[in-house]
């Protein structure tokens, strides 16, 4: 049996176009990571119907679950905790769910995969009790769970702003904040106007704000950030006002915001666009989300970050551009306006120019003695010296130093490494290009793969 | 831009030819089109083998294996070689029969680097071999390089004998004159007396420019690493009739290729991985070393290398056009043979001829009739 539509991700990008194609008549199976459908927004969302974390993770959280329930009524097939290792063309997709690898086909292909937290190495972020403030965020979702002890949060974007909130209306504790945004200034004020058309968002930015600062310590203007101890993250030490400062620490939680996901697109050879303000690549698609490979789709954060209600319309935008592809007969530039699809897009990007100017990513070079892979324990200091003698292509950097050949596959390298390059041959950052991206694209076993020779297509 | 030699590609061929002839006294300069060892050089399994070559390739492969065990003379630098030895095993009685034929023949001839062992010397050797494993060809001195320290050093050892390298410079155009080449380069013109095509995957395209045209495959062997394991496997192991060489490297991860196809691009620049025939490799692994089977793999690629009918590389002059000297189409096993290659090359750039017989190599094989004018 062949699928008319794989989409990767149940999130709302995924969720919407899932509902829309199904809508359309478009036989569909949704594929995702996650035990449930709600995407990295609205993890855990059927299962934290109500009670005190439900009330904690607020009120967009809430707004998940009318489309959860229209994706579990839609018809479509849904494989969730399965994980997509490869893709192959037009199109094969290779599955793995309950570590049983098998094969599916489909006529088109939705990567409607999300973003992933941009990686920011200081000195001491691979110590035990540092981790990123996406992943606390999950164990809150899936499980309520909240850190314990001296608990600090470093870093900019609404991301952090939001979960010290969801943790302080848990009753958790927070021993400060440290805030490495730059502040409103005037590159950002310039953008309010915009940013006007999408005042709840605004409103919502500064109620966290105030909460933090009644409840916790709000710290600005922080730099030079360093984690230290022995065999796990005692103090923190950082510059803020000209004054060096340090702090016990039990856990450190990170965030310098997030970036497109971008290994599917990158293995399957589409053409990507730099992201200057963020600092990004993401995969170049046309007004209907279509990559330069015909048949293969990009929608939400996957295809350059907007946030979930901009993610919602690009999946349902997305899902016209395929039903044409597809060949089915509907009138997409009618239903394209029908819907409105492009004001609602464009309202619920209002307030990006502005959080853009805002949270710039950091931009310090990062010292010589910093890990910056930490599956191959590679320096800033050896990609440095490296660099200095060969081309500007990270992949050339990769074959000398194995920096990024580990399991994460550069996802955690691949933009430091470009930076230095940037740095070292004076160029333009996004004139430099990122790590060519090798199968699997998740890390699954010898025996799954041996066990391909004996599998007949999975219906 | 000028030159006594223009090499073309570097991979490791165009750096061993570049780095030998330099040594010499010709001033060289060496062009690549991506960065240095970014094909088959860096896709390689960079196994060190002379065990089932081809009677051809023997002197070549012999006289390298040697420089192998003494790269430090060569390049300052061992290249990460590890002489742990490689084993072709045998899985039923009829690849045993074959094996045991092929190294009588060689010991007829009076060629001693490859043994026979049996079952019992095989599994003390690796003992997490499966039992049904019957026997095996041992080669005890060949064994495995580092392809990346391997690409560094003849870079560093090239650079330091005079080679000009010059990287993202892909040749365009060759106009041959009276006494020297002039070669169009996305970098500007280059002027050399001599042209070493070591183009590798290419190679044809840069003979074609250069009015010497062929007909080459292209070989796109796919290969697989894993997570670090603490397994114990010391030597290479490979099992004839079967796509399979298996090894692990000084990090400890597991390394398996074999020479299974990925799926070459249509305009023949890129290759991709095919996993449902890259499975035939993985399960010949995972049915000879059944621990293995839970080891999380990191990484596959599809390398890219000429490959000419007779799995024979393509090493001597042009018989068409003066100044021309070929060095391509390993057709999957050229690594082995970096050193040895080189050094026979540079003898055709200094001297115009070498010691070794190189006419099996002779492109006349592979030519294509040119086009009338
Ligand atoms: C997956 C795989 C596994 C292998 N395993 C082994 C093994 O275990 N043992 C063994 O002995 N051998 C092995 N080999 C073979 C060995 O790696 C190759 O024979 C050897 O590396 C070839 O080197 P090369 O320099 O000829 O080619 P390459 O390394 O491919 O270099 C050719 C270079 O020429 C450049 N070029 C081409 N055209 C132009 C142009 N017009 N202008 C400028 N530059 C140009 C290309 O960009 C390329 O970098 C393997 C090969 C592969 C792919």
């Amino acid at each position: 049996m062949i699928h008319d539509v794989v989409v990767i991700g149940a999130g709302p990008a995924g969720m919407s176009a899932a509902v829309q194609l199904r809508k359309l008549g478009a036989s569909v199976l949704v594929v995702d990571e996650q035990p449930a459908p709600g995407g990295q927004i609205w993890r855990g969302i059927e299962r934290n119907a109500s009670g005190p974390i439900a009330v904690a993770l607020g009120p967009d959280y809430q707004k998940g679950r009318a489309l959860t329930a229209a994706f579990r009524a839609s018809g479509a097939e849904y494989s969730p905790s399965t994980q997509v290792w490869q893709i192959e063309d037009e199109w094969t997709l290779f599955l793995t769910s309950e570590g049983k690898a098998r094969r599916v086909r489909a006529r088109a292909v939705l990567l409607s995969n999300g973003a992933q937290e941009r990686p920011v190495p200081f000195p001491g972020w691979t110590l035990p009790g540092v981790m990123t403030v996406g992943a606390a965020q999950i164990l809150l979702k899936s499980g309520g769970m909240l850190p314990q002890g001296n608990v600090w949060i470093a870093g900019a974007g609404p991301l952090p702003l939001l979960y010290a909130t969801q943790v302080l209306g848990l009753k958790g504790q927070i021993s400060g904040f440290l805030d490495t945004s730059r502040g409103l200034n005037l590159a950002a004020l310039a953008k309010l106007p915009a940013a006007w058309r999408d005042l709840p968002s605004l409103a919502k930015g500064l109620k966290w704000q105030r909460e933090l600062r009644r409840n916790g310590r709000m710290i600005r203007g922080v730099s030079d950030l360093r984690a230290e101890g022995n065999g796990r993250l005692q103090q923190l030490e950082w510059t803020a006002g000209g004054v060096r400062r340090k702090a016990k620490a039990d856990v450190l939680l990170v965030h310098e915001g997030v970036v497109p996901r971008i290994h599917e697109t990158l293995a399957l050879g589409c053409d990507h666009d730099w992201n200057p303000a963020q600092k990004y690549f993401a995969a170049r698609s046309n007004r209907w989300g279509e990559t330069s490979r015909p048949g293969l789709f990009v929608a939400g954060d996957a295809s350059g970050i907007g946030g979930w209600t901009a993610a919602t319309v690009s999946g349902e935008i997305a899902a016209l551009g395929l039903a044409g592809h597809l060949g089915i007969k509907v009138d997409t530039e009618a239903l394209r306006r029908e819907n409105q699809l492009d004001g609602r897009r464009s309202r619920a990007l209002a307030l990006r120019p502005f959080l853009d100017a805002l949270y710039t990513p950091p931009t310090t070079s990062i010292a010589d003695d910093v890990v910056v892979c930490r599956c191959e324990e590679v320096t800033a200091g050896t990609i440095r010296k490296v660099a200095r003698t060969s081309t500007s292509d990270p992949n050339a950097i990769k074959a000398a130093t194995r920096c990024g050949m580990g399991p994460c596959q550069g996802r955690q390298c691949g933009y430091t490494v470009q930076a230095i390059l940037a740095e070292v041959h004076n160029l333009p950052v996004g004139d430099v290009s990122f790590f060519n991206i090798r199968p699997p694209l998740k890390p699954i076993t010898l025996g799954e793969i041996a066990s391909l020779g004996e599998l007949e297509d999975a219906e | 831009m000028k030159a006594d030699l223009l090499v073309i590609g570097g991979g490791l061929h165009g750096l061993s030819v570049a780095l030998q002839s330099a040594r010499r006294g010709v001033s060289v300069i060496l062009v690549e089109r991506h960065f240095l060892g970014r094909h088959a050089s860096g896709a390689t399994a960079a196994g060190v083998r002379t065990l089932g070559r081809h009677p051809a390739e023997l002197p070549l492969s012999l006289e390298a294996a040697a420089t192998w065990h003494a790269m430090t003379d060569l390049v300052g630098d061992d290249c990460g070689f590890n002489a742990c030895g490689q084993l072709q095993v045998a899985e039923d009685e009829t690849a045993l029969a074959k094996i045991r034929d092929r190294v009588s023949r060689l010991e007829a001839q009076g060629f001693t680097h490859e043994r026979l062992i049996g079952s019992n010397e095989l599994h003390s050797l690796v003992p997490d071999l499966a039992r049904h494993c019957l026997g095996a060809a041992w080669t005890v001195d060949d064994g495995s390089a580092d392809p990346h320290r391997t690409i560094g050093a003849f870079r560093d050892a090239a650079i330091a004998a005079g080679v000009q390298i010059v990287e993202k410079c892909l040749v365009t155009g060759l106009v041959r004159h009276s006494t020297h080449w002039l070669a169009q380069t996305s970098k500007g013109v280059i002027e050399a007396g001599l042209i070493v095509n070591a183009g590798g995957a290419w190679a044809d395209q840069v003979a074609a420019l250069a009015g010497d045209p062929v007909h080459q495959a292209i070989r796109t062997s796919m290969m697989v690493v894993t997570e670090r394991t603490s397994a114990r496997v010391k030597p290479v192991v490979s099992s004839l009739g079967q796509k399979l060489s298996f090894k692990q490297t000084a990090q400890g991860t597991l390394v398996i290729g074999g020479g299974s196809q990925g799926k070459l691009a249509p305009d023949r620049q890129s290759a991709s991985v095919d996993m449902v025939a890259l499975a035939a490799s993985v399960g010949a692994a995972v049915r000879l070393f059944p621990a293995v089977e839970g080891i999380r793999i990191v990484r596959t690629w599809a390398g890219m290398e000429a490959m000419t009918p007779d799995h024979l590389p393509v090493i001597g002059f042009s018989h068409r056009v003066d100044g021309l000297i070929h060095a391509f189409g390993f057709s999957g096993h050229g690594f082995q043979l970096v050193p040895s290659v080189g050094r026979a090359v540079a003898d055709l750039v200094c001297q115009g001829s070498t010691n070794l017989d190189l006419s099996a190599f002779d492109v006349t094989r592979i030519a294509i009739e040119r086009a009338a004018a």
